[in-house]
């Protein structure tokens, strides 16, 4: 039998597979690397689409019920494309009984909407995390990656406020 | 790489070190970091070549010195003095400082009992080293235990010193590390690997956080040992995708590793090789779980499997494979070095070594702290951490997140080891420790970890799925004053069910907290349910009480 080196052709044009393609280079193509695959897809283009695991499970050669199935299974992984700004706020156990969840209420008052929803024009993604391991910090909240600490439902609604009132012109 | 190469790289690490009348290191970990540390050793840096400073005086990033809600730390060494929320136009006081007296405003006592109670085994380089600099790691002895077993000692021997150090289970369980090791080394197999377990899955956790960031490189250097002492020769640090510090420094330390032959083929001219990988997690608390987080590492959803067969028998593709906490490993260096009598004097009668907490929730000292085993609860809380903040008074100190308890204060006395824990209703866990005081609702928080548990189960076995989801319905009527003391007994059942009936940890473990603050804290549970009063005003109830 003959080994298949047919490599899958990436969905598109776009710069950003190179990524892709050296992650699963780095394995071998291995069926193993697929979550670590799937977390290149993520970084370089910010959610998982049907085109990206369609062409992650060819190219690693899994059943697309198997990239699903991961992609959905674990919390980091998102189907769907993210707002230009992210705000995760800690509900680890320091955080929650230090009031996380009246910032969270605040938030979700402030913007209109769930936790793990992102705004109708695409501004904001409200999310939650379940222990950042910043607890010396709680409540934690993370603005943009940018992690800030001892927070209120005041200063957050603050923060959320500058991203909601700064549309690209 | 040989010992003779080693200690020649820590020799003229050390000269050079020895040229500087100063050491300057700023804590680059995740909380100071967030802190604007990284600002401060920037301005640092350029003031002191501003000045030409920069022969007289090392400024280097390090690691955490615990009392992480009082960052930046800066430490000026050879003085040992220690500043706190250091801010980034501080640099020139503390630049200023070095031919005169410390600044007094931001000294932080280190005498005072938040450092003079601990005892440091696994953080006994105390954030001195720079976490990307191996050769750092290599002039404080770093390797040199490893390649001492390597050529030394037989993996048996090894296997030995760690079965009679009685080092047990970091992870939580504490199991003996060094039964696990035998079994692993027994098991027959062409391959075998070693997994470390870096997936700090518990809400309030990080001190697995913190010892991969600050000690990447013990934590290879311990990996190393076990895999020469077990037989295996590929391995993988499991982290979860939520420390990308941590993922970063351990990267960055096993390139440099292989690249002074401490990592690859032949080690120190011996037949032992080794191969070392990171594997990332993506959000699922299950996965701390040992047969799940194999299958996450073979690229699968991480639903766990029922044991045995344990890892130690068919784990990793099948083949025979040694799962260890960070901690654990990052103890095994120590004890390798220091031999097991060394370390079985330190603890108690059962529970031997110290551990590492994460100190947090309503408590003045926040942060990372290393004690002897033994050590009362009271002593961590009120001396280490220093009471309560405000005047409020303590209610309970909640350890092993999610599968663990809340204990009062009637057990505060009750010494820090697996047994006493696991006694009064709690578990040791990986080292979570958060304090609550009288505005914390024990049926709120009870209810918080069963929505945890209900949203990390991963949904494969009934008794887990359905019986969080229905524990958790019982807790959210009850904190809404519509519970009954019928629902009561339904929790209670239900807590009995789910515990006995779960396939995996997450699920046996998920009413712990539930029956922990039923046992305790009932009277809080009735006030919801008969008065419609939450007596620590947090949940808001909307019934009418019931006349009895």
């Amino acid at each position: 039998m003959q080994a298949t080196t047919v490599i899958a052709a990436p969905p598109s044009e776009d710069k950003r597979w190179r990524i892709v393609q050296t992650a699963m280079r780095r394995h071998g193509f291995s069926p193993n690397a697929l979550i670590e695959t799937l977390h290149s897809v993520q970084s370089a283009f910010g959610y998982l689409d049907e085109a990206s695991l369609r062409y992650v499970a060819q190219s690693l050669h899994v059943p697309l019920s198997r990239a699903y199935g991961v992609a959905t299974f674990y919390n980091l992984f998102t189907l769907k494309q993210q707002g230009a700004h992210t705000c995760v706020v800690c509900l680890g156990t320091a955080c929650y009984i230090k009031g996380g969840q009246q910032i969270l209420a605040a938030l979700e008052q402030t913007t209109g909407i769930h936790r793990g929803e992102t705004t109708p024009d695409k501004q904001v993604s409200l999310m939650v995390a379940r222990c950042l391991g910043t607890c010396g910090l709680a409540p934690a909240v993370v603005f943009d990656e940018e992690v800030a600490g001892q927070n209120t439902p005041e200063n957050a609604v603050h923060r959320i406020n500058e991203w909601l009132n700064h549309e690209p012109g | 790489m040989n010992p003779d190469e080693l200690r020649e790289i820590a020799t003229k690490r050390r000269e050079q070190q020895a040229q500087f009348e100063d050491h300057i290191i700023v804590c680059t970990g995740t909380a100071c970091h967030a802190a604007q540390s990284e600002q401060v050793l920037e301005n640092l840096q350029s003031e002191a070549k501003q000045r030409g400073l920069t022969k007289r005086c090392s400024i280097t990033g390090g690691g955490c010195r615990g009392l992480c809600a009082a960052g930046p730390m800066v430490t000026v060494e050879p003085e040992h003095i220690l500043y706190q929320g250091v801010k980034p136009n501080d640099a020139t006081a503390i630049l200023d400082s070095l031919d005169n007296q410390p600044v007094e405003r931001l000294r932080c006592d280190t005498e005072a009992p938040f450092f003079a109670r601990q005892k440091k085994i696994v953080l006994e380089h105390n954030g001195m080293l720079d976490p990307e600099e191996i050769e750092d790691y290599i002039a404080v002895g770093g390797y040199t235990t490893f390649l001492n077993v390597l050529t030394q000692m037989q993996p048996s021997e090894v296997i030995e010193v760690v079965r009679r150090s009685g080092l047990g289970g970091r992870g939580g369980a504490g199991y003996s590390t060094g039964l696990k090791w035998s079994t692993v080394a027994k098991a027959a197999g062409r391959h075998k690997f070693i997994v470390c377990n870096g997936d700090e899955g518990d809400p309030g956790a990080f001190m697995d956080r913190s010892v991969m960031e600050d000690y990447p490189y013990r934590v290879i250097e311990g990996m190393l040992i076990a895999a020469y002492a077990v037989g295996a020769d590929e391995g993988f640090i499991y982290v979860r995708a939520e420390y990308p510090l941590a993922v970063k420094r351990l990267r960055h330390a096993i390139r440099e590793a292989e690249k002074y032959g401490l990592l690859g083929l032949n080690i120190a001219g011996t037949p032992f090789s080794m191969k070392l990988d990171v594997r990332l997690g993506a959000g699922a608390f299950v996965c701390g779980e040992e047969t799940a987080l194999m299958a996450s590492i073979e690229g699968r959803r991480g639903t766990p499997r029922p044991r045995p067969p344990y890892p130690a028998e068919s784990g990793l593709w099948g083949f025979p494979t040694l799962i260890n906490n960070v901690e654990t490993f990052a103890n095994v260096v120590a004890i390798l070095r220091e031999g097991s009598d060394w370390f079985a004097n330190i603890g108690t009668e059962r529970s031997k070594g110290t551990k590492v907490f994460a100190l947090s929730g309503q408590i003045n000292h926040t942060g990372l702290i290393e004690v002897p085993m033994g050590i009362t609860l009271r002593e961590i809380v009120f001396e280490i951490g220093g009471g309560i903040p405000g005047g409020r008074k303590f209610k309970a100190v909640q350890t092993g997140g999610p599968s663990g308890g809340c204990i009062p204060e009637q057990y505060l006395d009750i010494p820090v080891d697996y047994a006493s824990l696991a006694q009064v209703g709690s578990i040791m866990g990986s080292g979570g420790m958060i304090v609550m005081d009288e505005t914390s609702c024990m049926v709120d928080v009870a209810k918080y970890f069963m929505e945890f548990c209900m949203s990390e189960s991963c949904g494969k076995c009934i008794p887990c799925r359905v019986g969080t989801a229905q524990m958790y319905r019982l807790l959210d009527k009850i904190t809404h004053g519509e519970g009954t003391l019928d629902d009561l007994q339904l929790l209670e059942d239900l807590c009995d069910m789910v515990r006995h009936t779960s396939l995996c940890g997450l699920g046996q473990a998920a009413p712990n907290p539930v029956l922990s603050t039923l046992r305790y804290f009932r009277d809080e549970y009735l006030a919801h349910i008969v008065e419609k009063r939450c007596p620590a005003g947090v949940c808001s109830l909307h019934g009418e009480a019931v006349s009895l």
